[in-house]
């Protein structure tokens, strides 16, 4: 469960102080299906950092469970992302010389999962998400569809509690986003997972349970 | 994962791996070529002075030479005098010769008290004494004078003129002919060091200590050839007959020996007129590290006196081997080290770049868990092998590039320059050209230059020059990775991730 106290997050860009969120207090039931919307620049993408463990706030708490984000140590956070954080992106953020199968097992290598077995969850991770007979091919010899599946097996194959997707099929046609959505709910639903979605595809966000809305750095929810 | 990774990636990004291995194989192969051509031109600068200075000699002791006072005479073999008597008497001419010792050109002598003197030092092994000399030949051919004063002198008023008759062209003429050959005055006992310990016995017999104070005489083999002497025949050096006993050749390949004729040093002194007196000390130190000081002691003992280590000889090494040494020491160390920064930077800036166009590579790897180290391990592995790939690619075009220098063997000429410049002895005229000098000055400059030993240049490959093209390979990987990881290192996933979203 995510619990999130006056978070607020401010950059500084050429002399400019800018608010990426502000005074934001919210909380995530473990289990939950998210979509967060808002216009471009809202702050969106820093609320998924945080969830993410990626950045720490300027100031209030996030925490994930009994885990601290905002107060723990780089090492530590790099920890919580690796065991218990799937990330999925709209540009997909494959590595290009690696297969799919290879592609999968980077996130199982901060694990120290034996070889052996990092081959055969990264095969059943994919197989998962219907690209079985594609665990051989590097990414550019994959359609965008293909692509964001590997990338969902990427972010699965650990095992997370946590799916967090900025805008996962802003980079796909309507077939493969409802294909893409089709499986995300599927795994979400199968696997109990708290599923956080970025979008600005009214589509995509009426899926989930609940709606947030995020204009300026200030969360609202949406009915 | 991490050589998969590191596999995918080299072979992925062919243009950038080829170009990183070219800069360092050319680099390398570069360094190991210099490193290698100055190790042969060590060699056969060693060559060089080995053929003069003998084996073990870590230090000579000799005298600069003063200039002739004002009035006084210079250095030189004196006034050939000739009695009436003198010479062999034909018809109508008369054939003279006269020999002479004097002290070698450019040498200055000194009191033979200076070796005991310098034996007893601390950190002096050996020690032992030379006396360089020059054998100056005066002969030629004479008209018979003796006919002019048969009979009556030509009587008043007589208009007719005897036509000169005799001498070498028949009509009265006289010719003459200046020889010269160098010759050393040595211990006969004390061969272990000094000129004699660099040479290999062509025939009969080198010097004995039971040699001395007798006649006998061991020739340069080169020398003994050209002038027509072997073993078992007799040697003029001022006037006194020696016995040649043996020949002699250096160990080194093409060079001559230090001197034409080496005599036992006592009888070299007597002849010369120079009893007691030597030009030249060898001395070898008890190791290496005891060198500057034992250099130091005697500079100290024998204020007079001018002290040569292999180093200042190595300095007195002229010629295109010279030449060679000084190319390579400048030019070819500053290509080195050029080509080297080139090559290094190439390899770095590639990394950054790498490191750069894989920001959201990196950003995303950081994302899933991956920690600093292992990120940073992987830029550095990459870098690490692209330097072992540009190493074992210049190792092997190093090698090739020796080989054909070797194929090639250039050779060099090198002289050691002796006497007043590095107070070392005078060397030898190599081949004929000192033993069939027509005139002498001719020889005594051929003495001053020192002996032209033609030496053909070996590049060899040691352990330590592919160690340097391992340990290049190596550095310049580890530098390229360290400073990409860095770059890698501070990415923050977040801002990696956002500087493409």
């Amino acid at each position: 469960m995510y619990t999130l106290e006056n978070v607020s997050k401010t950059y500084t860009q050429s002399k400019r102080q800018i608010t990426a969120l502000a005074d934001v207090s919210l909380s995530i039931p473990s289990g939950q299906l998210v979509a967060i919307q808002g216009p471009t620049g809202g702050g969106k993408s820093t609320l998924l950092q945080m969830l993410g463990a990626l950045d720490r706030p300027t100031s209030g708490r996030i925490s994930l469970g009994e885990a601290e984000l905002s107060h723990l140590p780089d090492r530590k956070l790099g920890g919580i992302r690796a065991k218990e954080i799937g990330f999925v992106f709209q540009g997909f953020n494959l590595i290009p010389t690696l297969t799919a199968q290879e592609n999968v097992e980077t996130a199982l290598a901060p694990l120290g999962v034996p070889a052996e077995e990092r081959r055969r969850r990264a095969l059943d991770a994919l197989a998962s998400v219907g690209l079985a007979d594609r665990a051989g091919h590097v990414p550019g010899e994959l359609s965008g569809g293909q692509q964001q599946r590997v990338a969902i097996a990427r972010a699965l194959v650990k095992e997370p509690d946590v799916l967090l997707a900025d805008e996962p099929t802003g980079n796909l046609d309507e077939e493969t986003r409802d294909e893409i959505m089709d499986l995300l709910e599927g795994l979400w639903r199968d696997r109990g997972l708290t599923l956080v979605v970025v979008t600005h595809d009214s589509a995509v966000a009426k899926r989930a349970e609940r709606r947030l809305h995020i204009t300026h750095g200030t969360v609202t929810e949406r009915r | 994962m991490f050589f998969t990774y590191l596999r995918r990636e080299l072979a992925g990004r062919r243009r950038q791996t080829a170009i990183v291995a070219i800069g360092m194989a050319l680099a390398i192969a570069l360094v190991m070529i210099v490193n290698s051509v100055a190790s042969g031109v060590r060699d056969a600068q060693a060559s060089v002075l080995q053929s003069v200075y003998g084996v073990g000699t870590d230090l000579t002791v000799s005298q600069d030479p003063t200039p002739p006072e004002e009035g006084e005479a210079g250095a030189g073999p004196g006034r050939f005098e000739f009695g009436a008597d003198d010479g062999t008497s034909t018809d109508d001419s008369t054939e003279i010769s006269q020999s002479r010792l004097t002290a070698g050109f450019g040498s200055t002598t000194f009191d033979a008290s200076a070796l005991d003197t310098v034996a007893d030092l601390d950190g002096v092994e050996a020690a032992s004494a030379a006396l360089s000399l020059t054998n100056m030949t005066f002969s030629g051919e004479l008209p018979q004078f003796a006919q002019r004063t048969e009979g009556e002198p030509p009587a008043e008023g007589d208009t007719t003129q005897q036509a000169p008759t005799g001498g070498f062209d028949g009509a009265g003429g006289s010719a003459f002919d200046v020889n010269s050959f160098s010759v050393l005055g040595i211990d006969p006992g004390g061969a272990a060091v000094g000129p004699l310990s660099a040479v290999e016995l062509a025939d009969g017999r080198g010097l004995e200590a039971s040699d001395a104070g007798q006649a006998v005489a061991v020739l340069d083999a080169s020398y003994a050839t050209s002038a027509e002497l072997a073993v078992g025949d007799t040697i003029d050096v001022g006037g006194t007959e020696f016995e040649v006993v043996g020949t002699v050749t250096s160990t080194s390949a093409d060079a001559a020996t230090a001197s034409n004729v080496y005599i036992p040093l006592g009888l070299a002194q007597s002849i010369a007129g120079l009893d007691g007196q030597v030009s030249d000390l060898y001395v070898q130190a008890t190791s290496s590290d005891r060198i500057a000081a034992v250099q130091a002691d005697i500079e100290e003992a024998l204020p007079d006196a001018t002290v040569s280590t292999q180093a200042d000889l190595a300095a007195s090494v002229s010629g295109s081997l010279s030449t060679a040494s000084t190319l390579i020491a400048n030019l070819g160390l500053w290509l080195s080290v050029a080509v080297l920064a080139a090559a290094f930077l190439i390899a770095i800036l590639f990394t950054i770049q790498g490191v750069t166009r894989r920001t959201r590579e990196f950003g995303t790897l950081k994302a899933i868990g991956w920690s600093n180290r292992r990120v940073v391990g992987q830029v550095a592995g990459e870098s690490l092998v692209q330097g072992l790939i540009g190493g074992a690619a210049g190792l092997a075009l190093g090698l090739a590039g020796i080989w054909v220098i070797n194929l090639v063997a250039p050779t060099l000429g090198g002289s050691a320059t002796t006497g007043t410049l590095a107070g070392g002895p005078v060397a030898g005229p190599g081949g004929d050209g000192g033993a069939t000098a027509s005139g002498p000055f001719g020889d005594r400059l051929a003495d001053a230059a020192g002996s032209t030993t033609e030496v053909v240049l070996n590049a060899p490959v040691t352990i330590s020059v592919v160690a340097i093209a391992i340990g290049l390979a190596v550095l310049g990987g580890l530098l390229a990775g360290a400073i990409g990881g860095w770059r890698a290192a501070r990415l923050r996933p977040a801002e990696a991730l956002r500087s493409v979203a």
